[in-house]
C-alpha cells in the first residue's frame, strides 16, 4: 500500500508539473494581456505533433524536443500577431469565442497535416527504462524526467520573473500597461514575446506527455479545463499560485482516482463504493475548486491589485 | 387592478413593450418564425422526413440558445457551461426511462428541476466571482457534470444509453416526428414569450441594469447577486427543458451533448444571432445548423471554414446577424428592439 | 438644534504601505452641505468608497443616524437612506432617461422579484421617476437614450437617480466636473435647493461652488483632514492656505 501510495504520489507530481507548464502560460497571458486563451490547449497539441514529426525525422526524441521548441515559439508568435493582437481591446466574451474558433481550426489543420490517428513517440532506450528510486520502489525513468524538467522550468520561470529585466517588464506590464509604454518599451513586441513564451511552455508539456499517451487530435481540449481549474484555485495571474495549485491538483486528482474507491469502501458498502468511487473521484478537483472559491473567491494567491 | 388615472405627461411614457419589437426587424422576425414552422410542414407534406428532423433540432437548440441569451445577452453573464444543463435535461429523460418510468410528466419537470438545482448550486459559487473567473468556473462545473455522467457505468458511461421509447405524454405521441416538432415549436414559443415577459419586467430591468453597470446598481440598493442567481436558475431550468427535448429527439442520451465545445457552440449561436435580442438566438441556431449542414456536406473538414467564420464574426460583425438586420447602414446606428 | 446624520470616526485605510485614509473623523448634519476638498490624490475617492462600503476601512467606524454601518453591504446602505452620484458619469447608457430613473425608484418601491408585468407600464414607478426628472429639469429628455444626452445632462441624470431613492444623505462626487458655465450655474441652484431635510456631502474641485454652497468645509491632504470649519474659517486657516490654496 505505502509503495503504491508513493508511486501514485510521484504520478500526481508528474501530472502536477504538466499542469503547471500549461497553467503558467495561461496565467502569464491573462495576467499581463488580460486575454483569455481557450486555444492554449491547441498549442499543447501542436507542440506534441511537431515534436513527433521531428523525432522521426532526426531519429531522436531529445532532438525532436529541442528543435520543436523554437517552432512552437514561432507558431505562438504568429498566432499572437495574426489574431490575438486584434482582440486585446475587446471583451472576454470575444476572446473566448475567437479562441474557440482557433481550436476548431487548429484541430482540423493538425488532422489535415498528420491524419486522424494518434502518433506514438518512441523514446530512446536510456529514457524508456525504469529505475529503482528507493529500495523496492521502481519508477519509469521518463516520468522522472518529466518531473525534473518541469521543476527545472518552474525554477527558470521564477528566476526570469524575479530577477531579469524582462521579468520586471512583465510584472510592470501586469500592473501598469501605460507606464511600460511610457518607458519606451515596445509593448507590442513584449506581448508577442510573452505569448510565445506561454506557447512554448504549453508546447513542452505536450511534447513531454505524448511519449506516454500519444499525440492525438484534441488532446489539449480536456486538459485545458483542468489547467483552468488550476489557475482559478491558484489565483489568476499569480505564478506562485499556479505552481502550488498545479502540484496540489495533480496529486489530488491522481490519488483520488486510485484510492478514493477504497477509502469509500471503509464507510459504505463496497457495491455502492464501486459506483460512487469513480463518480466522486472524477469530480474531486472540481469540488475542491468549488470549496476554495466559496472560501476565497479570488483563489488561494490572488495577485496584488493596485 | 384598480383603474388609475394616467397623468397626461406620462401617457407617452407608458407604452407596453412589443413582442416582435418596433424596428424594421419586426417583419423579418415574424417571417422567420412563420418560415421555421411552415417549411418543415411543407417538407413533411412532401414526404421528406429529413428536414422535419433537422428543423426539430434547430428548434430544440434554439430553446437552449434562448435560455443562454437570458443570462448572456440580457444579464451579461458569460456562462461557458450551458451544455451541462442540456446534458442534465437529457439524462433526466434517459435515467428514469432506463428504470421503466416513461411518463413525460415525470421527465420534463425532472429535467427542469435537476437543471435548476445544478444551476442554483454552481451559480451560487460561480456568481461570487466576476469576468474571466466566471467564464472558467462555469466551464469547469460543466466539465464536472460531464465527467460525472461519464463515470456512471450503469447508464452507459462512455457509450451513452439508447432511449427505447420517447417520453410518454399520454394525450400526444411524440414518437411521431411531426408531433414532436410541433411540441418543440410550441415550447420554443413559450420560452420566447417567457423571456420577453421576464426581460421587460421589474426583474428584467434589474438584470439588464446589472449588466450595464453593476456598481451603480449596488449603490442604488440592489443585491445584484440575488438577481443574477435567480436569472441563472431560470436559464438553467429552461435549458434543462431543451435537454429533455434533445434527448427525446436523438433517441439516445450521451455525454457528447455536454462537452464544453457544445457550450461554445451554444454561445456562438447566441452571439451570431445577436446577444440581448429576443429572437436573435433563434436566428443564430438556424444559421449555425444550416452552416454546419451545408459545410459538412462539402467536406469532412468543415470545422476549418467554420472556425474561420467564427473568428470573422467576432472581429467584424458586432451585434450579430440581428445587429446586421436592424442596423441602419446609413447612419451606422442600431435601431429596433431591445 | 442640528442633528448628526453621518459620523465618521478615525477611519483608516492603507494600500500596500501607502496610507490613503489616515485617521479621518468628521460628521455631516441635517440640512447641511459639507464639502470635502483637497488636491488630487488626497484620498477623496478612497474616503467615499469607504462611506458606501465599496471598500472596507482597515480601522475606524462609520455611523449613520447613530447606527454603525462600517461593514454593511453597499446595497443595504441605500435602504438606510444613503445615496451617491459618481465622479465618472455612471448611468445605464442603453436605457432611456426615464428608465434610468425608474430603475432607481424601483429599488425602493416594492420588491423587484416580479417577472410578469412590464416595468414600463407601472404608473407608480414612472410617475416617481418623472418627478425626480422634474427636480433636475430633465423631464423634456425623458424618452431619450441616456447615451444621447450631453455631458451636463448626464450629470443631472446622475443626481436625479440619486434623488429617486429618496435619500436622507446624499453624496455628490464632483457633480460639476466638465460642465460649462451655464450648466454649472443651474446645477448650483439645484444643489442649493436639495439640502432641505437632507445632508449632503459634496466633493468638488470648483472652489467658487464649494465656498458658495457649503456650510462647512473639510480639507483633506494626503489622506489626513487638516482642517474643518465654515468657509470663512477655512479661508483664514494658514495651514490650508499653505497646503492647498497657496498653490493657486
Amino acid at each position: 500500500m505505502s509503495t503504491l501510495f508513493l508511486i501514485q504520489l510521484l504520478n500526481g507530481l508528474q501530472l502536477g508539473v504538466l499542469l503547471f507548464l500549461l497553467a503558467a502560460g495561461l496565467t502569464l497571458v491573462f495576467g499581463i494581456m488580460d486575454f483569455v486563451n481557450l486555444a492554449h490547449g491547441s498549442l499543447y497539441m501542436i507542440g506534441a505533433f511537431i515534436c513527433a514529426s521531428l523525432t522521426f525525422w532526426t531519429g531522436s526524441f531529445v532532438w525532436g524536443v529541442v528543435l520543436a521548441i523554437p517552432i512552437v515559439a514561432g507558431v505562438g508568435f504568429l498566432f499572437e500577431v495574426i489574431v490575438v493582437r486584434h482582440l486585446y481591446a475587446s471583451n472576454h466574451l470575444d476572446h473566448v469565442l475567437a479562441t474557440f474558433g482557433i481550436i476548431l481550426i487548429a484541430d482540423t489543420l493538425v488532422q489535415l497535416a498528420w491524419g486522424p490517428e494518434g502518433i506514438a513517440i518512441p523514446l530512446p532506450e536510456y529514457l524508456s527504462g525504469q529505475v529503482e528510486i528507493l529500495p523496492g520502489i521502481i519508477f519509469p525513468t521518463f516520468r522522472l524526467v518529466i518531473i525534473s524538467s518541469g521543476l527545472l522550468i518552474a525554477a527558470g520561470l521564477y528566476w526570469l520573473i524575479t530577477y531579469t529585466k524582462l521579468g520586471m517588464l512583465i510584472r510592470a506590464g501586469a500592473s501598469n500597461r501605460t507606464m511600460v509604454s511610457a518607458l519606451g518599451v515596445d509593448i507590442k513586441t513584449l506581448f508577442a514575446g510573452v505569448f510565445a513564451l506561454g506557447a512554448v511552455l504549453a508546447g513542452i508539456a505536450g511534447m513531454l506527455i505524448s511519449p506516454i499517451t500519444e499525440a492525438t487530435i484534441g488532446m489539449g481540449n480536456d486538459i485545458i479545463i483542468t489547467a483552468f481549474v488550476v489557475i482559478i484555485v491558484g489565483g489568476i495571474g499569480s505564478m506562485k499560485g499556479a505552481f502550488i495549485a498545479a502540484i496540489l491538483i495533480g496529486i489530488i486528482d491522481t490519488l483520488g482516482r486510485s484510492f478514493l474507491k477504497d477509502i469509500l469502501a471503509v464507510f459504505i458498502e463496497s457495491a455502492s463504493a464501486e459506483t460512487a468511487g469513480p463518480a466522486l473521484s472524477s469530480m474531486l478537483i472540481y469540488i475542491i475548486m468549488a470549496i476554495v472559491l466559496a472560501l476565497r473567491p479570488q483563489g488561494l494567491f490572488p495577485p496584488k491589485v493596485r | 387592478m384598480s383603474v388609475q388615472e394616467i397623468p397626461k405627461e406620462l401617457e407617452s411614457h407608458l407604452k407596453p413593450p412589443l413582442l416582435f419589437g418596433s424596428g424594421r426587424g419586426r417583419v423579418l422576425t415574424i417571417f422567420i418564425m412563420v418560415l421555421l414552422f411552415a417549411l418543415p410542414m411543407l417538407a413533411w407534406g412532401m414526404g421528406n422526413q429529413f428536414y422535419l428532423d433537422f428543423s426539430s433540432r434547430i428548434v430544440c437548440l434554439a430553446i437552449a440558445a434562448v435560455s443562454l441569451n437570458l443570462i448572456l445577452g440580457y444579464g451579461g453573464l458569460v456562462s461557458f457551461g450551458h451544455a451541462a444543463f442540456v446534458g442534465i435535461g437529457a439524462y433526466a429523460v434517459g435515467i428514469p426511462a432506463y428504470h421503466g418510468y416513461e411518463s413525460a410528466w415525470l421527465h420534463f419537470p425532472l429535467a427542469m428541476f435537476a437543471a435548476a438545482l445544478f444551476a442554483l448550486v454552481t451559480g451560487a459559487i460561480s456568481l461570487r466571482t466576476k469576468g474571466v473567473y466566471f467564464i472558467m468556473i462555469t466551464m469547469a462545473f460543466a466539465q464536472m457534470a460531464y465527467y460525472f455522467f461519464l463515470s456512471l457505468e450503469e447508464y452507459g458511461g462512455d457509450d451513452g444509453m439508447t432511449l427505447w421509447d420517447r417520453s410518454d405524454f399520454g394525450f400526444i405521441d411524440i414518437s411521431n416526428k411531426l408531433t414532436f416538432f410541433m411540441l418543440a415549436y410550441v415550447l420554443l414559443a413559450v420560452c420566447i414569450c417567457l423571456t420577453f415577459k421576464i426581460v421587460h419586467s421589474r426583474f428584467g430591468m434589474v438584470l439588464r441594469g446589472c449588466n450595464s453597470n453593476e456598481a451603480r446598481m449596488k449603490a442604488l440598493g440592489y443585491n445584484t447577486y440575488a438577481y443574477r442567481l435567480t436569472a441563472y436558475v431560470i436559464s438553467g431550468a429552461m435549458c434543462g427543458l431543451a435537454g429533455a427535448l434533445i434527448g427525446n429527439l436523438q433517441d439516445f442520451v450521451t455525454t457528447d451533448t455536454m462537452t464544453w465545445t457544445r457550450s461554445g457552440e451554444l454561445m456562438f449561436m447566441v452571439i451570431l444571432g445577436g446577444a440581448g435580442s429576443l429572437f436573435g438566438p433563434v436566428l443564430g441556431a438556424i444559421v449555425f445548423l444550416l452552416l454546419e449542414e451545408i459545410l459538412s456536406a462539402y467536406t469532412i473538414h468543415w470545422h476549418l471554414p467554420f472556425g474561420a467564420f467564427l473568428i470573422f464574426c467576432v472581429l467584424f460583425v458586432k451585434g450579430g446577424m440581428n445587429g446586421l438586420v436592424t442596423r441602419d447602414w446609413i447612419t451606422g446606428s442600431k435601431q429596433g428592439e431591445k | 438644534m442640528s442633528k448628526t446624520l453621518l459620523k465618521v470616526e478615525s477611519l483608516k485605510k492603507t494600500f500596500g504601505g501607502v496610507v490613503a485614509t489616515d485617521d479621518v473623523s468628521f460628521d455631516v448634519q441635517l440640512n447641511e452641505i459639507h464639502a470635502v476638498i483637497g488636491p488630487n490624490g488626497a484620498g477623496k475617492t478612497t474616503l467615499i468608497t469607504q462611506l458606501f462600503g465599496e471598500q472596507l476601512p482597515d480601522a475606524g467606524s462609520v455611523f449613520f443616524q447613530g447606527e454603525n454601518i462600517t461593514r454593511l453591504a453597499t446595497n443595504k446602505r441605500s435602504a438606510k437612506g444613503l445615496a451617491r452620484s459618481f465622479q465618472i458619469t455612471s448611468v445605464f447608457f442603453d436605457f432611456s432617461v426615464l428608465d434610468n430613473v425608474a430603475l432607481a425608484v424601483q429599488a425602493h418601491k416594492g420588491h423587484s422579484f416580479k417577472f410578469w408585468q412590464a416595468a414600463t407600464t407601472e404608473i407608480e414607478l414612472r410617475q416617481a421617476a418623472m418627478d425626480a426628472l422634474h427636480k433636475v429639469k430633465l423631464d423634456k429628455r425623458a424618452s431619450m437614450k441616456a447615451s444621447e444626452l450631453s455631458h451636463g445632462e448626464r450629470r443631472q441624470l446622475e443626481i436625479a437617480m440619486a434623488l429617486a431613492t429618496n435619500p436622507v444623505f446624499l453624496l455628490l462626487d464632483e457633480p460639476m466636473a466638465g460642465m460649462g458655465a451655464e450648466e454649472s450655474a443651474s446645477m448650483f441652484g439645484l444643489l442649493k435647493s436639495l439640502k432641505e431635510q437632507r445632508a449632503i456631502l459634496l466633493v468638488e474641485h470648483d472652489m467658487d461652488v464649494v465656498f458658495g454652497l457649503a456650510d462647512r468645509i473639510s480639507v483633506l491632504v494626503y489622506g489626513r483632514l487638516i482642517a474643518t470649519g465654515t468657509p470663512d474659517e477655512i479661508r483664514r486657516n494658514p495651514q490650508v492656505r499653505e497646503a492647498y490654496l497657496g498653490e493657486e
